[in-house]
């Protein structure tokens, strides 16, 4: 089938698909509503919170879609997905059309379908929004459509033609992956190094089994495997192998995706006690590690009182992994008030649901050990909303003296405030050009200062989110092509 | 997969190993590490590289079995493989000729300080070292310590071998005798907590090679982290070799204790 009959806006089925509702009828249907898993029952079990839309409740979502002339959901994605396209397919049943519209420019719908905060991208752009009405659920529409159409898109994809050149990518997470996926598709021979000994990169290790099951991430992985590209678990580019080494190897072009590794730690008192660890550390044991299921040898805590800092999404998904961990207090402790909070509003929703308390407005100051070095308690510093800071975000002011402290009790404190670049590229690779915060310095063709080394994601930005990620991955997979396609 | 392609019991309880790992073979220095994981259900461990041989594009790993995984890893047959091994890790030796070396290990520390005792030697230093057990069949690696050094002093706590006396006696002995430029100590952290205390009493620069849990080895996790001069440093990255008079070998020894 031709591209423009199932992307068209004025393809007969589209046209028809229009006029044969007003949009008084479509505006009168309610947003739909994601099944859930029970939060009583879901933080005993590891199983995905949300179920994902039936099949006629995702025709009425799609119906809801206005098939606006000039969409302002797609300039609020960062990868511009043909936003009304698929779910137009959607409305009609075509779920592997609507699959084959996603992936003409991301490479991991069904993930994106779960982690891309949408109420701040696409869905905020939504004309529902300007009507005062929810925005189309847009998010929930593209997971369907991952979910219910990839097989059959991918099925009758087309094997690229080679054209012989080999890429080498560093690191396997969704930067790399969407590098490596749009590569193979313009016929690239593509090799991915990854670190450790999974394929997925934060994808594995980071999020958790409840937002992000590690099977929709093998599924994307599989079907690029069948597409050509290779993956190599336990190799560290710039340890095990150097620039030189892949040169020496022949590829034409490398990606650095080696993310952000570093975690950040305050640097207060107590930070290195017992039972005080990053949120990497916690995640990683249990979504990588299997740390706590039968069978596996690394261990985990499980802490009682669990104090998790910080309040994005990592924080998130560490204080409800907690939960499922058997904590029986499990609390965000944030230095500014929720609205400051960086978490997607479904993320702080589902925590709320599942009992996590919310302390905002406080700091931790300290940690207090045990006389074995057990962390047994945290002196948090009460803090007020002062002025916007340049985030601007209103800045936290802290409240001094006594009466601005409280000393709260846990035995299980998880840090999350941040992470820094991982410093094993940029250490290592001779005249590429780092910034002053140890991120790989990019041109705006996201090209290093080594004209055959081109650099996305966290490694580039610091940290920041899958989607953005994803985005770098496949405008640097477009600019190597042309630079490697004018040189031949 | 890493397989085993020989195997040597320097007692019951401690093996080397020597394994396929072509690329680590290559780019590996003294000093550096991997991460090991034995099974599909297996942990991540940190083990130093005690020796490699690029034509058999082999590294050798010597394990003391103390717990679950370390205990799977020994009871490996030649043939048999190691589902993961990651590395070269961590920032490779200091080495220069820095003079009189004192190179002290205790345990399967020998193990990894093997190397460093040969890159010093290959780099003109005058190696003395020193080498301590419980008992003489807990000695390892003897004859090869031997080839690469001016003097060795074997030291025993039961008195079955060499001296009767704990490793830092034997560092003791050489310092008062003679100018010493640099003492370097690999093995259990008490045991390099002492022979750092020891040395910051007559001023001698010393190294120490930490070995802390680790999830990852690069650096991703934290859990490797110590306080080196006041500040937090990661093992994986940072190290494993730091300065041993400005290590925190209290919190150090504390943090080992986090999964007991």
């Amino acid at each position: 089938m031709e591209e423009k009959d199932i992307t068209g806006r004025d393809a007969r089925w589209r046209v028809d698909l229009r006029e044969a509702l007003s949009a008084r009828e479509r505006t009168a249907i309610p947003r739909a509503k994601m099944p859930e898993l029970d939060p009583a029952y879901r933080i005993t079990c590891n199983e995905e919170v949300q179920q994902g839309l039936s099949p006629e409740q995702a025709v009425t979502e799609a119906t809801r879609c206005l098939d606006c002339p000039d969409p302002g959901c797609m300039k609020g994605c960062p990868v511009s997905i043909n936003i009304p396209a698929f779910v137009k397919n959607v409305q009609r049943g075509h779920n592997g059309d609507a699959a084959r519209v996603l992936r003409m420019t991301s490479t991991l719908p069904a993930v994106c379908g779960r982690v891309c905060p949408q109420e701040r991208q696409c869905e905020s752009q939504c004309i529902y929004v300007k009507m005062k009405k929810p925005a189309v659920a847009i998010g929930w529409l593209e997971r369907f459509a991952a979910d219910h159409g990839s097989e059959e898109a991918m099925a009758s994809q087309q094997r690229p033609v080679a054209n012989g050149r080999r890429i080498a990518v560093a690191g396997s997470g969704p930067a790399g992956l969407s590098f490596a996926g749009t590569m193979a598709n313009l016929g690239y021979d593509v090799t991915v190094y990854e670190a450790l000994h999974q394929i997925g990169g934060v994808l594995k290790y980071g999020i958790p089994e409840f937002r992000l099951p590690n099977s929709v991430v093998d599924r994307e992985i599989e079907a690029m495997r069948r597409n050509g590209v290779h993956f190599v678990s336990d190799v560290v580019i710039g340890k095990t192998l150097g620039y030189d080494d892949l040169l020496n190897e022949g590829y034409d072009g490398i990606f650095v995706a080696s993310g952000a590794g570093l975690p950040r730690f305050m640097g207060i008192p107590g930070e290195n006690l017992i039972g005080v660890m990053s949120s990497n550390e916690y995640l990683t044991r249990i979504n990588l590690m299997g740390a706590g299921r039968p069978g596996y040898a690394t261990p985990v805590r499980h802490g009682r009182r669990v104090a998790v800092i910080g309040g994005g999404n990592t924080a998130m998904d560490s204080v409800r992994t907690a939960l499922r961990n058997g904590a029986e207090k499990a609390m965000i402790v944030y230095r500014r008030s929720e609205a400051e909070m960086p978490a997607r509003l479904e993320e702080v929703h589902h925590a709320r649901q599942e009992g996590v308390e919310f302390m905002t407005l406080h700091n931790p100051e300290a940690y207090i050990g045990d006389e074995n070095g057990q962390v047994k308690a945290m002196v948090l510093r009460r803090m007020t909303l002062g002025e916007p800071d340049a985030s601007g975000r209103r800045s936290p002011v802290p409240v001094p003296g006594e009466e601005g402290q409280v000393t709260v009790p846990v035995d299980e404190v998880i840090v999350s405030v941040g992470v820094s670049p991982n410093p094993l590229i940029p250490n290592s690779f001779n005249g590429l050009d780092i910034t002053g915060r140890g991120t790989i310095a990019v041109d705006e063709h996201l090209q290093s200062s080594i004209a055959t080394v081109y650099a996305g994601g966290d490694i580039v930005r610091g940290g920041a989110t899958v989607i953005l990620a994803m985005g770098d991955g496949r405008r640097a997979a477009e600019e190597m092509h042309a630079r490697l396609s004018q040189q031949s | 997969m890493f397989k085993i392609v020989e195997k040597e019991y320097f007692s019951p309880k401690v093996v080397r190993l020597e394994v396929e790992a072509p690329l680590i073979a290559r780019s590996r220095r003294a000093g550096h590490f991997v991460i090991v994981r034995c099974g599909d259900k297996g942990e991540r461990i940190p083990l130093t590289i005690a020796d490699s041989d690029t034509e058999r594009g082999t590294i050798t790993l010597v394990v003391q079995a103390v717990g679950e995984s370390t205990t799977a890893i020994c009871a490996l047959e030649p043939g048999d493989c190691l589902t993961d091994v990651v590395g070269p890790l961590g920032q490779a030796t200091h080495i220069a000729n820095f003079g009189t070396v004192v190179c002290c290990g205790g345990g399967v520390g020998v193990a990894p300080l093997l190397p460093i005792i040969k890159a010093m030697k290959e780099a003109g230093n005058r190696v003395i070292s020193v080498l301590a057990a419980r008992t003489k069949d807990l000695i390892i690696l003897e004859e090869q310590v031997r080839r690469y050094s001016d003097e060795l002093i074997i030291m025993t706590d039961d008195g079955s071998y060499g001296q009767k006396g704990l490793v830092t006696q034997g560092v003791e002995q050489v310092i008062r005798r003679e100018h010493v430029d640099m003492v370097v100590t690999i093995g259990p952290a008490v045991m390099m907590k002492f022979v750092s205390l020891l040395t910051k009493k007559y001023n001698v620069p010393t190294m120490c090679s930490l070995n802390t849990i680790m999830v990852d080895g690069t650096g991703m996790c934290g859990a490797c982290r110590v306080t080196v001069a006041g500040k937090t440093r990661f093992v994986c990255v940072d190290g494993p070799e730091f300065d041993a008079h400005q290590v925190d070998f209290d919190e150090m020894m504390m943090r080992l204790r986090s999964y007991n």
